[in-house]
């Protein structure tokens, strides 16, 4: 099970923020486009930052504490879903925000 | 070093790229301390575990919550990006709706309670206090679902 720790960090996060989109109705997952729109090309500038940081050897990964798999560069799996979990909440919350002060887009 | 890129890449990006100049709306600011609480949390569990351990000689040596203070920057230039992205996708026309709250039984109902608004602050509290935060009047632009 420890090598589930990461991954149940950003589980933890996810429930943090999930619970928005049933109850305050922000309908982020529903405009799921934009939200896909809105990680790749978050994911794809941080998992580059990451690479380059993993490369200089300025943070390294428990193995024993993340899933194991990795992707070229040595970037585990666990991370590349924190780039993709993390600006989901963040939207979320943005939203969550956004409802409650009657803010849209242009505002 | 990267990290001091990070962060002023990420206001160029959202004041003169895309335009949405996220940095100077009171909508961002009153969302970033939720968010920067749960970043604080979730940092911390993975440098206080081990789980990603920095290399002492990368870092400044500013730690909060167990998290490197470059933790923090990062953070927060993921965030604005991915937030000037979502925000100028609706300008773009790109899935404007369904609006953010739209169909919320809970936010309507709290939008009902305001409007009768008798000495009842716990309801009303935090939507009074965000209001403020915009510097509109308590109830200023509040949309109601019909």
């Amino acid at each position: 099970m420890r090598h589930f720790s990461y991954l149940f960090v950003l589980l933890g996060c996810l429930v943090c923020a999930g619970w928005l989109e049933p109850i305050f109705k922000v309908n982020v997952f529903r405009r799921w486009r934009r939200l896909l729109l809105t990680l790749l090309p978050v994911a794809v500038v941080f998992v580059l930052w990451d690479l380059g940081a993993i490369a200089a050897g300025h943070w390294t990964f428990d193995p024993e504490q993340t899933t194991g798999v990795l992707f070229p560069g040595g970037l585990p799996l666990d991370e590349v879903l924190f780039f993709l979990v993390v600006p989901i909440c963040a939207v979320l919350g943005f939203e969550a925000v956004r409802a409650s002060l009657g803010k849209g887009d242009d505002e | 070093m990267a990290v001091l890129i990070g962060v002023p890449a990420a206001v160029l990006v959202d004041l003169f790229v895309l335009r949405t100049a996220l940095v100077a709306k009171a909508v961002f600011w009153a969302t970033y301390p939720i968010i920067i609480v749960f970043q604080l949390l979730s940092n911390g569990i993975l440098t206080g575990r081990h789980i990603v351990i920095y290399d002492p000689d990368a870092i400044v040596g500013l730690r909060i919550a167990y998290a490197p203070v470059e933790d923090l920057f990062f953070g927060f230039a993921m965030i604005l990006l991915t937030l000037s992205t979502w925000v100028w996708l609706g300008r773009r026309g790109v899935q404007r709706t369904p609006r953010a709250g739209e169909g919320s039984r809970l936010l309507s109902y709290l939008a009902a309670r305001r409007g009768v608004g008798q000495g009842d602050q716990h309801v009303t509290g935090l939507r009074v206090q965000l209001d403020g935060v915009e510097g509109g009047e308590p109830g200023g632009g509040q949309r109601r679902d019909p």
